[in-house]
């Protein structure tokens, strides 16, 4: 029965989930499939077998009992935001879109906690909680519109993580579905709560290893002042001395970012953002905190800018200064479009002092090939997104930016750094991922998919490039299974 | 098995194996043997053959918090790792340090401190050693091991703004049950790539496997710090002024409470860090903002000072009973009566300390509360917070549980008496997790949450 379901695809589930979730919010018409077949990564494209739209936790559970019933994959999608294509769909299952379940449900300012569905987006979050004087730190650029499941599902960033810390810094609590199908919450919001941090372990697991339907995040009070600096330098290797000075005098910027001269052309062609005229590189490093200490780390970086040989400094005191700025970098992948038909963004990370030596690289692997590449990077965190510009109707340029785009990828992997910073893994890196850790990292890592989700449903074909078998473990009584216990307090 | 002739795959997997003695005895449970592997590869040679001779294995740091949690329903093999502490690499200029697990806590902070760094963790420093015996000469320092820092979980009052262990672990490198040696995360501090292993090893009491490297994130050390700190009469009062700082703009690195006693005051004190101007500064504002929000006349000894008070992030005494409550911390003056009730209902007068505007206290109890009396207390307090009145319904329906009471070590009357962990979330979930790690439940079996 459960593999004539499995082939006749997921049609079958048609009246069970038009019955959970009303027929309105089960999506079979092809052309309306062919909207969810990718997420912000557009290189990857699946049309989903199903979509459907749950409106609550209790019915994302149903959802997933009737799939995982039926043996059928299932992916979770928030905002479909992602640059990895973690929510890529699949032909043969079911696409969850969380987009329904967009409630801020609770805040709490005396112990500086909101609760929020997934769909919520992280900007609405601050916003909810600015009343109060709090924020939700983690501020992925996108956070206009992706949302904060999303962001538990990949562990975002934002510019601003360098002195704030990712979502797993600011998440002490999560309701979840098993990819069994059953509700139960991982950790109480105290970030003490005993037994193995399971939150800590389900972000950043690219939703392979359940659905999140509540999040309890940390607020944290708004600082009282900030400061943004515009500073700009002849050349990339000046604007690294200036980071590397910055650093190494103790302070912590909120943000400090980078961009290099082709970068900065391709945002004035866009967006007419003004940088200074000549710039081989401009720095925007952004402080935040008490007063008092802003003030003082402002004149310290601009006077470390200067001696390593800024020839114009701006600063911005307000919001709309600061947008001003801001506009520039935040606009960098976008202007791409402008200078180039198509381009691949990258996102490695090499240790901040590798910088300067693997920027030189890139750019004698951009005059190797021919391949152009703006670099626009996180250099507080060493986070790197170079983007690799190509013509599109070219296929052998084509090739050749894939080919520069890996090796960068190469070259992040050799200065002992990581294949990806914020984007996460999901289709486009998992053939990396074997560079970057040896078999045995990756099967103890598939142990812990193995125990949530032995069926391999959930998101499958994501992170891992080869699933791990899970079978039954040998020789050992295996605890309750996770259908009979989860969501259930038990006492011991 | 006798502790007479040592397995020869033992002795062949480390020169450094010996026969255990009565001081080894983990929770009363005496081993058989005690290895100490010198390096990754030799660790996973010990961990290969205890697996090989079926050997139950309890990792052991400094031995700090040995007597935490339940005794081992089996243990035949220590691993200790004291001759892997090595400091691997201190990438200053990258803030990162990679260390072997055994390094211990004191000499790291020695090594950072000379680029004016710090690992951002202020454990307390836990009992010295008590079940530690079998140590060598000199016996394992106060601060314990990288290792036991991370397998406990613990945090000192830093943990208001820097969190816990498994906030500044970026990448480790484990041992498992069966000798595998597995790396995840790396030693950069922004990396998403693969599952974050560390997160799940933190606080996991060596019940996954054995932690053999760390890499963690650094902070520079401030060049400043001043402890504003004061006296409260009442509960509400001092629970209002700890929230009042935790939550405002003058970034306090930490928010500390101490009541020794239902009849004594309650000190407060709110860390500042940072430039000597800045600090100066922030602890004058702050000064004015815990005198304002406190009510005249309940407030004692307003002070500021660049020495903490005496009790800044002592340990409760051993010996004794540890309760570890989290809770939200807007609850915070809920929470302090509760456990004054529940104190009260069971003849006890706990001493309360810890980081309460995190969310976190510990309740102290002498070692000669009678067991009964110490379990009465955990149950009542149990009871209360599950029941707090003051929880907006809404809010508890969206969250479920929302907080804990946990004892972290006990006498063994006590031990044997109340129930440790209380109520915990997702068990199943997290035995299954076990199972796959640790199939033959050989890793500090009966130890964890759950009798995992």
């Amino acid at each position: 029965m459960i593999e004539q379901a499995a082939r006749a695809g997921t049609d079958v589930l048609i009246p069970r989930l038009s019955e959970i979730c009303g027929p309105a919010n089960v999506i079979t018409d092809p052309q309306e499939l062919a909207t969810y077949e990718c997420d912000g990564l557009t290189a990857h494209r699946c049309s989903p077998g199903l979509v459907v739209l749950p409106g609550s936790a209790q019915q994302v559970a149903e959802v997933v009992r009737a799939c995982a019933g039926a043996r059928i994959p299932f992916i979770a999608r928030g905002s479909g935001t992602g640059l990895s294509g973690g929510a890529l769909p699949r032909t043969d299952g079911v696409l969850i879109v969380l987009s329904k379940m967009r409630q801020v449900l609770a805040i709490d300012p005396a112990s500086r906690r909101a609760v929020v569905e997934p769909g919520v987006t992280n900007l609405a979050v601050s916003k909810a909680a600015e009343p109060y004087g709090l924020f939700y730190a983690p501020d992925p650029s996108s956070q206009q519109i992706c949302s904060v499941g999303g962001n538990v599902a990949e562990n975002s960033g934002g510019a601003h993580c360098l002195k704030h810390g990712f979502t797993v810094h600011h998440v002490t609590g999560l309701q979840i579905v098993t990819p069994q199908g059953e509700l139960t919450w991982l950790g109480d919001g105290t970030g003490a709560a005993p037994g193995y941090d399971l939150v800590g372990t389900f972000i950043g697991s690219e939703g392979t290893i359940g659905i999140v339907t509540k999040i309890i995040v940390k607020l944290t009070p708004i600082p009282e002042a900030v400061t943004t600096l515009l500073a700009a330098f002849t050349t990339m290797g000046a604007g690294g001395a200036a980071v590397s000075a910055i650093i190494g005098a103790g302070i912590l910027p909120a943000a400090i970012e980078m961009m290099d001269a082709l970068a900065i052309e391709a945002a004035e062609a866009a967006v007419a953002c003004r940088y200074p005229e000549g710039a081989g590189a401009v720095l925007i490093v952004e402080l935040d905190g008490p007063a008092g200490d802003v003030e003082r780390e402002t004149a310290a970086v601009r006077a470390l800018c200067t001696q390593a040989g800024a020839y114009e400094i701006r600063a911005a005191h307000d919001a709309a200064e600061r947008a001003a700025i801001w506009v520039g970098r935040k606009s960098a992948f976008a202007a791409v479009g402008r200078i180039s038909t198509a381009y691949i963004v990258q996102d490695g990370v090499v240790p901040r002092t590798a910088l300067p030596k693997v920027l030189d690289r890139i750019a004698e692997l951009s005059a190797q090939s021919g391949i152009r590449v703006a670099n626009v990077f996180h250099a507080g965190d060493g986070n790197l997104h170079p983007l690799v510009l190509f013509d599109d109707g070219d296929t052998a340029m084509a090739a050749a930016a894939e080919e520069v785009s890996g090796a960068i990828l190469d070259l992040c992997i050799e200065h002992g750094g990581s294949i990806t910073g914020e984007h996460g893994v999901g289709v486009d890196k998992a053939q990396y991922l074997p560079k970057m850790f040896e078999a045995a990292d990756l099967d103890t890592m598939q142990m812990v998919r193995c125990a949530f989700d032995p069926d391999g449903l959930c998101n499958p074909g994501k992170i891992f490039p080869t699933p791990r078998l899970c079978g039954e473990v040998p020789g050992v009584r295996r605890g309750p299974h996770p259908l009979v216990a989860a969501g259930q307090l038990e006492q011991f | 098995m006798t502790a007479d002739a040592i397995p020869a795959p033992l002795t062949s997997a480390c020169s450094e194996v010996r026969t255990a003695v009565k001081s080894d005895a983990v929770g009363g449970v005496v081993p058989s043997y005690v290895a100490a592997p010198a390096s990754t590869a030799e660790a996973s040679a010990v961990l290969r053959a205890a697996a090989e001779l079926g050997l139950a294995v309890v990792p052991r740091g400094g031995g700090t918090r040995l007597d935490w949690g339940a005794p081992p329903s089996r243990c035949d093999l220590i691993v200790e790792t004291r001759l892997m502490d090595a400091v691997l690499e201190h990438a200053a200029g990258d803030l990162v340090a990679r260390v072997q697990a055994g390094v211990r806590l004191d000499r790291l902070a020695e090594v950072l401190g000379r680029a004016d760094q710090r690992l951002a963790l202020d454990p307390p420093a836990g009992a010295s050693g008590t079940s530690a015996g079998g140590a060598p000469a000199g016996g394992a320092p106060a601060g314990g091991t990288v290792g036991g820092l991370i397998a406990a979980g613990v945090a000192g009052p830093l943990r208001l703004r820097f969190g816990t262990p498994r906030d500044l672990l970026i990448g480790i490198t484990m041992i498992r049950a069966d000798g595998t040696v597995a790396r995840a995360g790396g030693k950069v501090v922004k990396n998403v790539a693969g599952y974050d292993l560390g997160k799940l090893l933190a606080g996991s009491s060596g019940t996954l496997g054995l932690l053999a490297e760390a890499t963690f994130r650094l902070h520079p050390r401030p060049p400043a710090a001043i402890y504003v700190s004061l006296a409260c009469a009442d509960a509400a009062t001092a629970a209002a002024a700890l929230l009042t700082a935790a939550g405002s703009a003058l970034a306090p690195s930490a928010a500390e409470l101490d009541w020794p006693g239902q009849d004594a005051p309650l000190n407060l004190a709110v860390l500042l860090e940072g430039d000597a101007e800045g600090v100066a500064e922030r602890a004058t504002r702050m000064s004015d903002l815990l005198a304002g929000e406190t009510s005249v006349g309940r407030l004692t000894g307003l002070r500021a000072s660049s020495e903490p008070p005496p009790w800044w992030g002592r340990a409760a005494a051993t010996g004794g009973t540890a309760v570890r409550i989290a809770f939200w911390a807007g609850q915070l003056a809920g929470v302090l009566r509760a456990i004054r009730a529940a104190g009260t209902q069971a003849g006890l007068d706990p001493a309360v300390s810890g980081s309460a505007a995190a969310g976190v206290v510990h309740a102290a109890l002498p070692a000669d509360a009678p067991a009964t009396a110490v379990a009465q207390f955990v149950t009542g307090l149990r009871d209360a917070l599950g029941s707090d009145s003051e929880v907006e319904a809404a809010v508890r329906s969206a969250t479920g549980p929302r907080g804990s009471v946990v004892v972290l070590h006990a006498p063994p009357a006590v031990r044997d008496t109340v129930d440790l962990w209380g109520p915990v979330a997702a068990v199943a979930l997290m035995r299954a997790i076990k199972d796959q790690f640790d199939p033959d439940h050989r890793m500090a079996p009966g130890r964890f949450a759950g009798g995992i």
